[in-house]
């Protein structure tokens, strides 16, 4: 335990997080400015939602440490996120595809 | 918290620390086991009154007929309400915490060879989170607006001007973060602290069912959660998440911003209460693998088969909730994906319980009570399996939905199923938890007339269904003309189900018995292969063992060739 | 007898419970505000065309975008605080805590604001549906933050850092099952941001 945690290698996690916290000031300013693009509604989501997983992938990947961690917990939340996705879309699709009178 | 002088402390524990805050699984569970039990049977009693409204519709309810009124009869929305809290209160109240939390938290441990659970004072909290959730909820009769009467379903838009319904929602919050903690917890346990040896598959098939649906519940509960959140705000704070424009009420259009949906309560409720029944199954189904090979003296049939089912199980059942919506005005591609799914989850239901009828195949069959009880759920868990397929058809749902029919398919599998699972639980692991054994002649008075009076109770339901007499109606079917050939079969019900309830006294007469006189039983009386049965009968205080635990042998190893005995413990080196 | 794996992780699965324990739980939060979030998907094709964004429209963009950077920067103390824990710097610890406690006070005093600038234009939750659910989702993110902030006060005390003079490791797992806590509040926020005020 203690080896993967040594000065030399916490020095360095350091500046990976001084490094992500840059890129999501940017992004977050990026997010704002793609806002005002002249692009439809579904484009927008799309394009919203594309910049906030970058952005959330670097805080799960770089402060939640999810790159070096353990598969036990990896699976975890493959799961867990197939079941989002599921509850997610699927009462979306069943009220496109219900019928309307 | 420093972990040296742990032991000596536990000698100096106070009354308050030992037996009320205490967090020793064990004690935790029989606060469990006791607290649910007691709602249980005041969830039957709920149903018992209703039971004597039906079978006698202008009779007063005797002796608490004043509760109601002067006219001592039920009015609609009191039958109402006493369905609505039957349902919840069985559900959440009595067989859940039963299942999860009284048999996973007193087991799970034991049987992995651990001390106590990863998180002791959480487990303490989860207990007590349930114990306040419980008293709000029944606290909620003696509120002015009484309890809630919306059904256990809670369907906007009546759940939102019903009364009693403001309660039940702050109950739901207290429970789910009680199930969430522990089931949380459960996973840590078998995950983290199996005993040296105990690899995935040399776990007994009621731990891996206690693992498979506390992953139901740390992922499911959740939305219902979220949905409870805003179906209070719909009542407390005028939003209307749940309420279409234009809704009239009294005569009046309600005055709310409306575009709302009650179709979205309804798939975030079904998202939870579905994967919910598959909470109501697996642990029984676990307990009964594990009494029907101790009794048979020999292997289960098929161990690899049942665990991944039970794993194709868990991960089925979170696809197939709208099942219960198939009356929505859903459209085909939904229902063609419903059905489908629906259809694809008897499978591993099929190999498990197919499993289980092979195991008895050759065996030497012990027909002692917890026997009983395993064997009496095969048949009965069968009729609650088979009359859900005509359910999950859409076709043949759109005649049954709604219908008595539906009430006899769920209570077949929780009833004579679930509940005859947690019986043969409490008789096989009594000795265990109390170092006495239970009387086998009350045990036997027990079980016949109880299966005999379950199957009174539920079987004419399905004749009822059939006929098109629907569920939740106060006068049980007596103003419409297509339910006048079956509703003599209301008595009958009824009768089955006083009866059903005298059946049960011996069952408490033998618990308090056997608790001051019972016969001492040793560590192993059933001579039993699993790593519980290794601990002294009762186990040590939050060490359970007096010696160290490693584990060398599979889960059921009964009748191998050339052993000493017919038996071997999984944890004989 | 203890519970093993509290500080050293178990050999096969290379976790200590606590780590474990905080990630299941995370799962269950990422079902909760999903939920939250098919609601807002659901009742937005409920409602009639435009009038989510309409209603968006109310909304400050300006504020939220100050209270997201906020966020992160909290997220980055967060870290911070834990690193020099590895490090065993005590004082920049209970610096990085306290930075990542005022970075959370100033959300919560933004929010405030927000909150009040809406009931003072008489805009409610029951004002529309694309306000009940605004309401609901931050008001639940709220609740969040705070209950970080609970155990933050706890951990920057002395009463909770005392720990660290006998058992330095087990009081950083403490920190970092916190951290990790803390983080997945601003991921919830991350996507918060863009899906309420910007879309």
């Amino acid at each position: 335990m203690s080896s993967e945690h040594s000065t030399e290698s916490i020095q360095e996690h350091i500046r990976v997080y001084l490094m992500v916290f840059g890129a999501l000031a940017v992004l977050t300013v990026v997010t704002v400015l793609a806002s005002y693009l002249e692009i439809s509604t579904s484009e927008g989501i799309f394009l919203a939602l594309i910049i906030a997983s970058v952005k959330a992938s670097l805080v799960a990947g770089y402060f939640m440490h999810l790159i070096t961690e353990k598969n036990t917990i990896i699976w975890i939340l493959i799961l867990t996120v197939v079941f989002f996705f599921v509850m997610l879309f699927l009462p979306l699709v069943s009220y496109t595809d219900q019928v309307h009178i | 918290m420093s972990s040296a002088s742990h032991n000596h402390d536990h000698h100096d524990e106070g009354f308050i620390r030992k037996y009320i805050f205490s967090v020793d699984h064990k004690v935790i569970g029989l606060q469990y086991g006791i607290t649910s039990l007691l709602f249980l049977l005041f969830g039957f009693s709920l149903m018992a009154i209703m039971r004597w409204q039906l079978a006698y519709p202008d009779t007063p309810i005797p002796i608490l007929g004043f509760l109601f009124g002067e006219s001592g009869t039920l009015a609609p929305e009191q039958y109402n309400s006493l369905g609505a809290m039957h349902g919840t209160i069985m559900i959440f109240l009595g067989v859940v915490p039963l299942a999860v939390g009284a048999f996973g938290n007193y087991l799970v441990p034991l049987q992995i060879g651990a001390v106590d659970m990863a998180f002791p004072k959480l487990n303490a909290a989860s207990y007590w989170s349930y114990f306040v959730g419980g008293v709000i909820m029944i606290s909620s009769f003696f509120m002015p607006e009484g309890a809630a009467r919306s059904g256990w379903t809670s369907y906007p838009p009546l759940s939102i001007f019903e009364n009693g319904q403001t309660m039940w929602l702050i109950s739901m919050i207290f429970l789910i973060t009680s199930s969430l903690l522990g089931s949380m917890n459960i996973i840590v346990t078998i995950v983290q602290l199996r005993a040296p040896g105990l690899t995935w598959m040399r776990l007994s098939v009621f731990v891996w069912a206690q693992f498979v649906t506390s992953f139901l519940l740390v992922l499911a509960f959740p939305p219902l959660e979220a949905a409870a959140i805003l179906q209070l705000m719909d009542r407390v704070a005028g939003t209307s998440f749940f309420l279409p424009s234009g809704l009239i009420l009294s005569g009046e259009i309600v005055d709310v911003a409306g575009y709302g949906s009650p179709l979205l309560w309804q798939h975030l409720f079904w998202f939870l209460a579905h994967p919910e029944v598959y909470v109501l199954i697996l642990p029984a189904m676990g307990i009964v693998a594990e009494i029907l090979a101790n009794n048979t003296r020999k292997p289960l049939w098929g161990f690899k088969p049942i665990v991944y089912s039970i794993i194709f199980l868990g991960f089925c059942s979170f696809i197939v909730w709208a099942h219960h919506m198939f009356l929505t005005g859903m459209g085909q591609a939904m229902s063609a994906f419903f059905q489908t799914t629906t259809m694809i989850i008897s499978i591993p239901s099929v190999v498990i319980l197919t499993s289980y009828f092979l195991s008895l195949w050759g065996g030497s069959i012990r027909f002692n009570t917890p026997m009983l009880f395993a064997l009496a759920f095969l048949p009965m868990f069968g009729i609650g399996g088979l009359t859900g397929l005509p359910l999950g058809l859409a076709a043949s749902d759109i005649y049954l939905h709604d219908t008595y029919y539906v009430i006899g398919h769920f209570h077949y599998v929780v009833a004579p199923g679930t509940i005859f699972a947690l019986f043969a639980g409490i008789y096989y692991w009594f000795p265990k938890i109390t170092g006495k054994k239970m009387n086998e002649m009350l045990g036997k008075l027990h079980f016949w007339p109880s299966l005999i009076f379950m199957n009174g109770i539920f079987m004419p339901m399905f004749i009822q269904g059939l006929a098109g007499v629907s569920r939740r109606l106060a006068d049980g079917g007596v103003s419409y003309a297509h339910a006048s050939g079956v509703l003599h079969w209301n008595e009958f019900m009824t009768t089955s189900a006083f009866l059903l309830g005298i059946a049960q006294l011996p069952f408490i007469i033998n618990i308090i018995i056997s608790l001051f006189s019972g016969e001492k039983a040793g560590r192993n009386p059933w001579d039993s292969t699993t790593v519980e049965w290794a601990a002294p009968s009762p186990p040590l205080p939050h060490v359970n063992f007096d010696s160290e635990i490693s584990v060398h042998h599979t889960a059921y190893e009964y009748s191998v060739p050339d052993a000493k005995k017919d038996f071997i413990l999984q944890t004989e080196k | 007898m203890e519970v093993p794996y509290i500080v050293e992780e178990r050999e096969d699965t290379g976790l200590i419970n606590s780590k474990l324990g905080i990630w299941i739980f995370l799962a269950s939060e990422i079902m909760l505000f999903g939920g939250l979030f098919s609601a807002y998907i659901f009742l937005r094709l409920a409602a009639p065309p435009g009038d989510f964004a309409r209603w968006a429209s109310e909304l400050s963009v300006p504020l939220a975008t100050v209270n997201t950077l906020v966020l992160i920067s909290s997220s980055v103390s967060m870290v911070m605080a834990w690193a020099s824990l590895k490090l065993n710097d005590l004082s920049k610890y209970k610096m990085y805590m306290g930075i990542t406690l005022l970075c959370s006070l100033i959300f919560l005093v933004i929010k405030y604001f927000e909150y009040t600038g809406k009931f003072h234009h008489d805009i409610y939750p029951s004002s529309s549906t694309f306000m009940a659910i605004y309401f609901t989702l931050t008001g639940l993110h709220g609740i969040h933050i705070i209950g970080g902030m609970i155990v933050m006060i706890y951990f920057w005390l002395p009463i909770g850092y005392k720990m660290w003079e006998t058992q330095p490791e087990h009081f950083a797992n403490r920190v970092e099952v916190l951290g990790l806590y803390w983080h997945f509040v601003d991921l919830v926020w991350i996507f918060l941001f863009p899906v309420l005020y910007l879309l």
